[in-house]
């Protein structure tokens, strides 16, 4: 069951080298298991989802990723895929709200578009949010997939807040107008309880201050908060009561000599000081997490753990990833 | 694989760039290049982008002045200094205005929310001012060795691409479009909006409305007189990176996108001849047990488990066998970019157990480094 389940906009956000874009890429799997139409987008040019799902660069369009097993149905679920990028975003706009096909292209060629979308405050923000939008409210009726959830992998943490908060970027651009009621029905979506911001961390200092802050942000901001993602973690391999000791580097090497030669390595006397030198660099980064791990707690949030993978993430890892969202409730 | 020697570039450069992409720890490896520099004799200043906090008061950046301050604790035997800033993007760009323009002209620009969206989010102004602080930190002619931090782009590229990209923005057509209705005429904007002169403007204020649009061709016409400097700045920062003394640093770790972004940029400072030292890859796991395989270790630590003997040596084991993995995986990993990239030297930078922030780790990854 679901911790979300009002929930049609998951946003996916955290700090660069956290696994933000794996974290996203598995929870649209997890959303899409049981027969769901999941919309993957990603709006940063970094084409990512590609990478991750192994297909070519994704055009400016919505492209199916990868399946999920049906539901009662027998129905497959689905999972679509879709960089969104300003530029082609706003010719679209103009296309549907103007009429102005040719004139993107014009634009285009003078420069204005890259000019619009770079240097107009906020703009570049309400036409990627803006897209977002448009997938979340598709109806039968009109054009366009019908999806049963959207999965943004949004820009880093530290960036999220202002990026979300379409609203405040704009006022200074239009104080009516067309921008400025897209903006309104973009920031509509994304503060009702059909959206939350999740955010993916490792229990590193910088990572974790860093979604204290995007917390802080988010909240003056209005925005729906969902849960704490902690990616990469670690098995903690010490027994408890070891923990402590190894951490200020007491390990007892005469008993590891000892277990050493019970387990049939006869020259363990050797690896004795190196395996106990190792534990206690592994035990100071057992409490180091830890401790980041309460600071964590401290948000009162949904919390859920990702293990470390050894090997480089690849297609089953992201459903084996995808499976432990599911059951920890996060899909 | 052949390492690059750290102490020669710290003693005979005069700017080192550190670049890499996001999360690499290139803040932490330009700290501790500028310390040890230092430490060794240089008077050093050190330009960081977002240091950690802990790492910032460790070398007492807690005041966002845009100035470089003395670092406290350093051991200063061999006669050096370090002095330490975080650039203020911000701040950096209005100094720009305030030196470039007229009071009256400089606080019209500066309230403009063209300018204020400009000089706060456009992609790339953090880049073009480090490029700005860079420029200027050099001219000041008080530091024989600058090490800068470059921004955390989405791209490793982004920094050496940005200076020019707003210069060209700023310097582009259409600019140039935009201030010619504003120079015909004091409303100029509306003018051509009545006559129905351009097509873009018409779309522009349909979009963002008659009064962004007023405020935008008021943005332009009072930046025009800095657009030349704007270009000329940039190229000249970009000449500098090239002089001689200066040299480039990529910072990874041993994960595939983070040396694919270091392989990018490799090529991309041949191709524009820009001088690389070599790269700097951290966070490598390694193991100081020989002799003990993950397999030897995992079995050995099964049969523990199955005879209920000595679990703390069953731990440990496993403890181990996890570190050989990961150090076999990252030695693969960094095999493979010297094998795309022979001539490229490496220097290693063990992964720590616990965060850097204090002058004494600093100056223990600055070791390490110079190996």
């Amino acid at each position: 069951m679901s911790d979300f389940p009002s929930v049609k906009l998951h946003v996916v956000t955290g700090k660069g080298g956290t696994g933000k874009t794996t974290v996203a890429g598995a929870l649209a799997l997890a959303l899409a298991a049981g027969g769901r139409q999941v919309l993957l987008t990603e709006v940063e040019g970094r084409q990512g989802i590609a990478q991750m799902f192994d297909t070519p660069p994704l055009p400016y369009e919505e492209r199916k990723v990868a399946v999920a097993p049906p539901g009662y149905s027998g129905k497959g679920g689905e999972v679509y895929a879709l960089a969104i990028d300003p530029e082609a975003a706003l010719i679209e706009y103009l296309e549907i709200f103007y009429n102005l096909k040719r004139a993107g292209s014009v634009l285009k060629r003078l420069g204005a578009i890259d000019f619009a979308t770079t240097i107009a405050p906020g703009l570049r923000d309400v036409l990627l949010t803006g897209k977002v939008m448009e997938a979340a409210t598709r109806e039968r009726r009109g054009g366009g997939r019908l999806y049963d959830a959207i999965v943004l992998d949004a820009p880093p943490t530290g960036r999220i807040a202002r990026f979300l908060n379409v609203n405040a970027e704009v006022a200074g651009l239009a104080r009516m107008g067309p921008v400025r009621q897209q903006a309104d029905s973009v920031m509509n979506l994304l503060r009702s309880r059909k959206t939350a911001v999740h955010l993916v961390t490792v229990l590193e200092e910088m990572p974790v201050q860093e979604t204290i802050d995007g917390v802080g942000e988010l909240t003056k901001a209005g925005l729906p908060i969902g849960g704490v993602v902690v990616n990469m973690v670690r098995e903690p391999l010490l027994p408890p009561d070891a923990l402590a000791a190894a951490a200020d580097g007491t390990v007892d090497t005469t008993e590891i000599t000892r277990g050493l030669k019970a387990a049939g390595v006869d020259d363990g006397a050797r690896y004795a000081e190196g395996l106990a030198s190792e534990a206690a660099e592994h035990a100071r980064r057992v409490l180091l997490e830890d401790r980041e791990r309460t600071l964590l707690a401290e948000l009162d949030r949904p919390t859920y753990e990702l293990p470390l993978l050894t090997d480089a993430v690849d297609l089953s890892c992201l459903y084996a990833l995808a499976g432990q969202l599911a059951e920890q409730g996060l899909a | 694989m052949t390492a690059f020697d750290i102490d020669e570039l710290l003693d005979s450069s005069a700017i080192v760039v550190c670049c890499g992409a996001g999360g690499v720890g290139k803040t932490t490896t330009a700290a501790s290049l500028a310390l040890r520099a230092a430490e060794r004799g240089r008077k050093v200043c050190v330009l960081t982008i977002d240091p950690a906090r802990r790492l910032a008061q460790s070398m007492g950046l807690t005041e966002l002045d845009n100035t470089p301050r003395a670092v406290a604790g350093l051991d200063e035997a061999q006669g050096g200094s370090l002095d330490a800033m975080m650039l203020d993007m911000k701040r950096t760009f209005d100094e720009i205005v305030l030196t470039h323009s007229d009071p009256q002209r400089a606080e019209q620009i500066l309230a403009n929310p063209f300018y204020v969206s400009l000089s706060s989010s456009f992609a790339g102004t953090q880049e073009y001012m480090a490029m700005e602080k860079l420029g200027q930190l050099k001219a000041s002619e008080t530091w024989d060795l600058i090490v800068v931090d470059t921004p955390p782009s989405r791209s490793a590229l982004d920094f050496l691409d940005a200076p020019q990209r707003l210069g060209r923005f700023l310097d582009g057509r259409m600019i140039r479009l935009l201030l010619a209705p504003a120079k015909a005429g004091g409303r100029g904007v509306m003018k051509v909006f009545t006559a129905g002169l351009s097509v873009f403007t018409n779309i522009l204020t349909r979009i963002i409305g008659a009064q962004a649009l007023k405020d935008l061709s008021l943005f332009v016409t009072s930046l025009e007189t800095m657009f030349g400097g704007f270009r000329e700045r940039a190229d000249q920062t970009y000449k500098l990176l090239k002089e001689p003394g200066t040299s480039f640093v990529v910072v990874a770790v041993p994960e595939r996108d983070a040396l694919r972004e270091a392989a990018y940029f490799v090529d991309r400072l041949g191709a524009e001849r820009m001088p690389l030292a070599g790269l700097v890859l951290n966070r490598v796991h390694t193991s100081t047990v020989d002799g003990l395989s993950v397999q030897r270790s995992l079995a050995a630590a099964e049969q523990l488990d199955d005879s209920g003997e000595s679990p703390l040596t069953a731990a440990t084991l496993r403890i181990h066998a996890d570190r050989q993995a990961a150090a076999a995986r990252d030695g693969h990993m960094a095999e493979r970019f010297t094998a795309a990239h022979p001539g490229v030297g490496v220097v290693q930078v063990r992964a720590q157990s616990t965060d850097v922030h204090d002058l004494e780790g600093l100056r223990r990854i600055g070791t390490e480094l110079a190996g």
